[in-house]
């Protein structure tokens, strides 16, 4: 099975909470500036659980896919669950092997989400 | 096909598909002649060279200046002294740019590029910008995707003008710069003309004296020579007068602690123990081409050309980034498929066993004016069939077909 495998292309198609959150407290938006991947998350937090999330972006299908399918995934998480996630777990979750050459491409939306939420954390500090 | 024998790499398969390299633009691959040389050289003539008195080191030294004189040939350059080895078109550049920073240019002068350059013949400048305070101005390309010469004529006549840096041809849009032209007009002005060949040198007949250039550089490794191997020209008078820039060994006529004097061109701008297996691969790759001949290179690569964009002219979900017009055109395709990212495009291809590169190819910025993020682009070679351009268009549209 490859990368392009029925789920990638399914959540690339129609990517799961595609949008934005009104008065969301988390506004955050990374891009892979090499080949103009861009993603963007709104993020509501109660009481460090993520009780809504959304994203907008263009890009590759890996870079889109994982996004939405990881936004799926920390609905509901803590935020020092979702801080501690791994590329491996990325991997389980995209349930095809990455290669290095998309690895960037891959784990951008994790970056945006953690370091969206570490900037709310920084915030409060 | 005779020639494609040559090349070893390409009869290799990935995932067991039989490899269609289409990606020329950013190496090409190497004859087994070039291979073979490099191999001897490390075999049996491994030695420094212009250094110490012995027997390997002559042999060395005799055919890394017999490759000098194959450049000489190659680009018909007036003296052997003119061609500067390099590492790469990127050196080339970065060379000529700080010896006419460091020799002839002032705050304010302006250099003019055009909007299609390379990443390599932008930076040095941008970098010279920032220590000395000159300024760049930028040829705009028309909508045709050719440069705008009315345009050109009015930015070199400004008096402030010092240098033209301009590629020959655009490793994106494929288009051939009318640089005969362009220097002539800076001959008028008193301009200094600099080409980057990088992406016609393996395409297309270069001629220094005829094209009356000031400098040209150009990769070694993009003309089925080794990486890590390139050539910058220069007329021997300018190079004269200019200073050295890298110093080391083998540049310097004497040292002492408290001062130098630099050496004769062109060891004046070879500082350092140079590339020579790579220098004796490039001599041997240019005769390579020479004994086939730009005739037939370009009889080919019309061929593939004109096959290719009729081909992909009739896919209504690909928007071409160049002319399709082929008159002044490479085989270098650059384009975009309506819905489908360039970087998965090229990892799907991959897997078919077809070699392309997406990206901006270091040329961002005029990725950034045409307001795409990356292309997929197709860069093909007089070894490349129309055969593989069918299996690539295909491929293209079964690819598309996943995403729609």
């Amino acid at each position: 099975m490859n990368i392009y495998a029925q789920n990638i292309l399914d959540h690339y198609k129609t990517p799961r909470n595609f949008g934005s959150i009104s008065g969301a407290q988390i506004k955050h938006s990374e891009a892979n500036y090499s080949c103009g991947d861009k993603l963007s998350v709104d993020i509501k937090l109660e009481a460090d659980v993520v009780s809504d999330i959304k994203f907008k972006g263009t890009g590759c299908a890996i870079s889109q896919a994982a996004m939405s399918i990881l936004t799926e995934d920390v609905m509901g998480k803590t935020k020092k669950y979702i801080l501690n996630l791994k590329f491996d777990y990325l991997q389980k979750l995209l349930g095809v092997p990455v290669s290095e050459s998309r690895y960037k491409c891959a784990v951008l939306g994790l970056m945006t989400i953690q370091n969206a939420l570490k900037m709310k954390g920084n915030k409060k500090n | 096909m005779q020639i494609r024998k040559n090349f070893p790499l390409l009869k290799n398969k990935i995932s067991n598909k039989q490899i269609i390299y289409f990606d020329n633009s950013a190496t090409t691959q190497k004859p087994q002649i070039v291979i073979d040389a490099v191999t001897d050289f490390y075999e049996n003539k491994n030695s420094n060279v212009h250094r110490s008195i012995n027997p390997l080191a002559e042999i060395a030294t005799r055919e890394y200046e017999a490759a000098r004189i194959a450049v000489r040939k190659f680009i018909n350059a007036k003296k052997n002294n003119e061609i500067i080895f390099t590492s790469g078109a990127t050196d080339g550049l970065n060379l000529v740019a700080n010896i006419l920073g460091k020799g002839v240019l002032k705050k304010d002068d302006v250099i003019v590029l055009s909007m299609a350059e390379h990443h390599a013949n932008i930076i040095p400048w941008l970098m010279l910008k920032e220590a000395i305070g000159i300024k760049l101005e930028y040829i705009q390309i028309q909508k045709n995707y050719r440069l705008d010469i009315g345009q050109v004529k009015r930015i070199l006549n400004n008096k402030k003008v010092r240098v033209l840096s301009i590629q020959h041809a655009s490793n994106v849009l494929g288009i051939i710069n009318p640089i005969k032209d362009l220097i002539n007009i800076c001959k008028k002005n008193n301009i200094i003309s600099i080409i980057d060949a990088a992406a016609s040198i393996a395409h297309t007949k270069i001629n220094v004296q005829s094209l009356d250039c000031d400098f040209l550089v150009f990769s070694g490794h993009k003309i089925f020579a080794p990486t890590g191997v390139g050539v910058l020209y220069g007329k021997e008078d300018l190079l004269n007068r200019l200073p050295a820039w890298k110093g080391g060994g083998d540049m310097i006529r004497e040292v002492s602690f408290e001062g130098f004097s630099v050496a004769e061109l062109p060891y004046k701008f070879e500082a350092g123990t140079p590339h020579i297996a790579g220098v004796i691969g490039l001599g041997r790759a240019l005769e390579f081409l020479e004994s086939m001949g730009f005739k037939y290179i370009k009889q080919q690569e019309l061929i593939l050309t004109r096959y290719f964009l009729k081909a992909i002219s009739k896919l209504n979900f690909i928007d071409l980034v160049g002319p399709f017009n082929i008159q002044d055109r490479l085989p270098i395709f650059s384009f975009s498929v309506q819905g489908v990212h360039p970087h998965d495009i090229a990892d799907l291809l991959g897997e078919r066993g077809i070699i392309t590169r997406a990206g901006h190819h270091c040329v961002q910025p005029l990725h950034d004016k045409l307001s795409l993020p990356a292309t997929l682009r197709a860069s093909l070679s007089f070894y490349n069939t129309t055969e593989e351009i069918d299996i690539f268009v295909k491929e293209i549209i079964k690819i598309h077909k996943m995403f729609i």
